[in-house]
């Protein structure tokens, strides 16, 4: 067992969602693994191919955070990332891959617990699953 | 236009599994507008094999292409190349597609990535019905307009059945009735006197039961001094 950390993408909408990275910051929390953050002007751009490239690419865990839902910076543009994300984890249980390896999550401007609480979950994914393919293992 | 849907990725894994190099190719016709062999559906599913191979440890060349309609031979030219260097060609397309490129490359392996299903319509953002089943003689004029072969689950031509209870087909309670649809179609165009007029049973010859069909427009058709002069040229 070497001591890797886990690699996750975020995207992240750059209303709501960095906002609430913003506060985070702020408020010092901070997160072991390698999160790379993704911006995107809204969740409603995450496209299913982007989450897939990413796991294909190497990340262990993918994650979309967003305005809440009925208070969406784009009205819908949420909405749009939550479905994209469920389609995702469609395709995966299709294919024998743990769905948990991508969720949505929301978040209000001020939600300074939002955006640490989103990686934890993440990091615990990642952790328990390992990389997809097996290798190096935390 | 047909509307058709991925097959589940498991069971195209699964029929892909053998072979090590892998040229899928999709459509930017129908398929493209019911969401299932576009460019973006090829692009995903190239990637979700690839996610799949990587979690099993499988080593296996994928590459994904798409061409404007995969049942004329002109497009699949464009293809032609990444078609045979691979050992297998997953089609993305309708099984017209698939069968295309099987027909022009016979030795060559090309299987389905969709399940071919309906001539349909798109009623709203994601959602299609069946509007049709090509049954060769057209008959919805004295219908409302409305196919009662292809929206009725017995094809009824003189319904409805004693089934139809509440506007729901008693096959499935939760499909609309057909004949309930032509009733009220037929009603606000005041052509209510068709419902009693009794159609006599359909010659089914134009139809698939007939056989395979292929239609001809001898004044399309090059004859064999033009089909040389063609050849010529290209
Ligand atoms: S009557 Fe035949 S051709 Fe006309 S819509 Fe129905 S199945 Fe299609
Ligand atoms: S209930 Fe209506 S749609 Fe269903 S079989 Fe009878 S006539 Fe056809």
């Amino acid at each position: 067992m070497t001591d890797r950390r886990p690699k996750i993408v975020g995207f992240c909408c750059e209303r709501h969602g960095m906002d609430a990275v913003v506060m985070a910051a702020r408020s010092g929390k901070q997160s072991d693994a390698s999160v790379r953050l993704v911006q995107v002007p809204c969740t409603g751009r995450v496209d299913g191919l982007h989450i897939l490239k990413a796991l294909e690419d190497g990340a262990d865990a993918v994650f979309v955070l967003g305005c809440l839902e009925k208070n969406c910076y784009y009205d819908t543009g949420s909405i749009e990332g939550r479905k994209r994300v469920a389609y995702v984890k469609q395709m995966l249980s299709e294919a024998g891959i743990e769905k948990e390896r991508v969720e949505m999550f929301n978040a209000a401007s001020t939600n300074a617990w939002a955006y640490p609480e989103a990686v934890a979950k993440m990091v615990e994914v990642a952790r328990k699953l390992g990389p997809i393919g097996g290798g190096e293992r935390q | 236009m047909i509307v058709a849907k991925r097959k589940p990725i498991n069971e195209i894994a699964e029929m892909l599994a053998p072979y090590k190099k892998v040229t899928v190719v999709g459509c930017r016709s129908c398929v493209a507008i019911c969401l299932a062999g576009g460019e973006k559906e090829v692009k995903m599913l190239v990637s979700a094999l690839k996610v799949k191979n990587k979690k099993d440890g499988k080593k296996q060349q994928i590459e994904g292409f798409v061409v404007e309609r995969q049942c004329e031979k002109e497009w699949i030219k464009e293809v032609e190349e990444k078609v045979l260097e691979s050992d297998v060609t997953l089609s993305m397309a309708c099984s017209l597609g698939a069968q295309t490129i099987g027909d022009m490359y016979p030795s060559h392996l090309t299987f389905p990535g969709l399940n071919t299903g309906m001539f349909g319509v798109p009623e709203e953002q994601g959602v299609w019905s069946e509007k049709c089943v090509g049954c060769g003689n057209c008959i919805i004029h004295t219908t409302g307009g409305i196919c009662p072969i292809a929206r009725c689950a017995k094809s009824m031509l003189n319904g409805p059945c004693g089934g139809s209870s509440n506007r729901k087909c008693e096959v499935n309670l939760e499909v609309d009735c057909a004949w309930a649809a032509i009733y009220d179609r037929l009603k606000i165009q005041n052509r209510l006197d068709l419902i009693d007029k009794v159609t006599p049973a359909k010659d089914w010859s134009t139809s698939h039961s007939g056989g395979r069909r292929v239609y001809v427009r001898e004044d399309a058709k090059l004859t064999p001094h033009q089909k040389k002069g063609r050849e010529g040229v290209q």
